[in-house]
């Protein structure tokens, strides 16, 4: 694997610190008047999504990590492993409960989410910023209440569980962002 | 178009105070045979081509016109000043950008405390109407580290003053050696000492000795070095020294730099001989500063960085 030279340090480039693979958010370099030039850098840990601070030498050169970001189709889960394939390729690649994390509910079979890669394996999944997901189970739709106050918890075919407008009908389709958990809107059938 | 214009208000400003002191403006060489030993600055060199005994040799781009304006001094111009581009490689960021425009200037008769009054003399008068110099703060060395960080910086050991970081959340960074004194104090100022200085102007004085630069040594215990920082608004802005005027202890400390260099693995730079030969003739007593003109700016546009003032950084250069 290639090595970095501080100089070339910049959000979203992937280094080995400690043994984990981790993704450079920011980078600052920092000198007294006189004196040794330092970077200063925040660093998200790839495994546990711990944000870090380090501090490097400038000019030190640091292990850069195999860390690849792609997009993979979601197949189906056995319970212990969500497996994804690649589209073009049709390998397949199996994701644990650690990797796949809270995108877990958001997964819905045939979406394509953005996998990272680390060494060939899958270290972390981002569902895809909107999915289209049934509602399973809530309370009785109220009828013509459009006004949007209120709300009610509807749980979802993939388990997961947010708040909607009253009007909403076990069976509907619905429109959620996954960075936030919010519904947005009724998907147009 | 706005930070055009403040720039050119703010030399105006620069320019008359100087001109009421009867300060002389002076223009000196960027390019020179001889460059900056200190280890911690890295010269762009270029190549000369043309004729003269200089033919096909390696020039420095100039880190600071301190050299050439001490041969200045050492010939009898009195006190100077010089608005100027130096150029430092390797450094660029928020507040670094490899080339910038510095003010140095040189007081004869003044001392480093005398220069300080100086500094803030000026910094009103060119900031004045832009923004308020909100207080003024005198520190050494010494008590600012006890105070805020907690360890006095000439009696602890590496070992303690790493303790000390790891106290304040900052892992030893990779690369610095274990017994790199200097090193530790130098992470200590930017990341637990510089962000707490807090707005208005605050002056740094007495340096470690292993910090002197250029400055003269005050004798005590422990000897240290009558070098100050300016800060603004938490932004380093500029340095200053009671000038070293000893060649012979000049003379020592390039060898010791170029040793410095040598052992980090960088190349060694060819000496100011004729610097040397000046400081022998005799330099006036007098104490010199550089200004960060780029980061004066910042503050007085109430800027983050370094590209909001300069025209075209160097990405966009």
């Amino acid at each position: 694997m290639a090595t970095y030279s501080t100089n070339e340090f910049r959000g979203g480039l992937k280094i080995m610190i400690d043994g984990d693979p981790c993704s450079i958010i920011e980078n600052e370099f920092v000198k007294p008047g006189k004196g040794q030039a330092f970077n200063r850098v925040k660093i998200r840990n790839l495994k546990t999504g711990r944000v870090i601070e380090r501090t490097f030498k400038s000019g030190e050169s640091v292990e850069g990590a195999d860390v690849l970001d792609i997009e993979l189709q979601y197949l189906y889960s056995d319970g212990e492993f969500w497996h994804f394939m690649d589209q073009g390729s049709y390998e397949q690649h199996a994701a644990d409960a650690t990797a796949v994390g809270d995108a877990a509910k958001w997964l819905k079979e045939q979406d394509v989410c953005e996998v990272t890669l680390w060494n060939g394996t899958p270290l972390a999944v981002t569902p895809p910023n909107f999915v289209m997901l049934k509602v399973t189970d809530t309370d009785p739709g109220v009828r013509g209440d459009t006004s949007g106050g209120g709300g009610k918890p509807a749980t979802l075919e993939t388990g997961a569980v947010v708040r909607v407008p009253l009007f909403i009908d076990i069976g509907e389709t619905l429109k959620i962002d996954t960075r936030t958990g919010e519904y947005v809107a009724r998907a147009k059938e | 178009m706005d930070s055009l214009r403040l720039r050119a208000r703010v030399l105006a400003r620069v320019r008359d105070y100087f001109a009421r002191a009867g300060v002389l403006e002076v223009d000196t060489p960027v390019l020179s045979p001889a460059g900056a030993t200190d280890p911690a600055l890295h010269s762009f060199r270029t190549r000369y081509h043309g004729p003269g005994p200089l033919h096909g040799s390696s020039l420095y781009l100039q880190t600071s016109p301190e050299f050439p304006m001490k041969r200045l001094l050492a010939a009898g111009s009195g006190s100077i000043y010089q608005i100027c581009k130096v150029f430092r490689d390797g450094e660029s960021g928020r507040r670094h950008n490899p080339e910038f425009t510095l003010l140095e200037w040189y007081r004869l008769g003044f001392d480093h405390f005398d220069l300080m009054d100086d500094v803030e003399s000026l910094l009103r008068s060119v900031l004045e109407g832009l923004v308020p110099l909100e207080s003024v703060d005198h520190w050494s060395y010494r008590e600012l580290f006890t105070e805020v960080a907690g360890v006095d910086p000439f009696t602890a050991s590496a070992a303690e003053l790493r303790a000390c970081l790891q106290s304040h959340a900052i892992d030893p960074p990779v690369g610095l050696s274990p017994d790199d004194h200097d090193g530790c104090l130098d992470l200590l100022m930017t990341h637990i000492i510089e962000p707490r200085l807090g707005p208005g102007l605050v002056f740094i004085r007495d340096y470690p000795a292993s910090q002197a630069a250029l400055a003269r040594l005050r004798p005590g215990t422990p000897p240290v070095a009558a070098r100050f920082e300016a800060y603004l608004n938490g932004i380093e802005l500029a340095n200053g020294y009671h000038e070293l005027s000893d060649a012979a202890e000049q003379g020592r400390r390039f060898e010791q730099d170029n040793a410095r260099r040598v052992a980090q693995g960088l190349d060694p730079v060819h000496v100011d001989t004729r610097l040397l030969a000046a400081l022998a003739s005799g330099l006036p007593n007098c104490a010199g500063v550089a200004l960060g003109i780029d980061r004066l700016l910042l503050v007085a546009a109430g800027s983050d960085a370094l590209g909001g003032v300069i025209a075209f950084p160097l990405d966009d250069a």
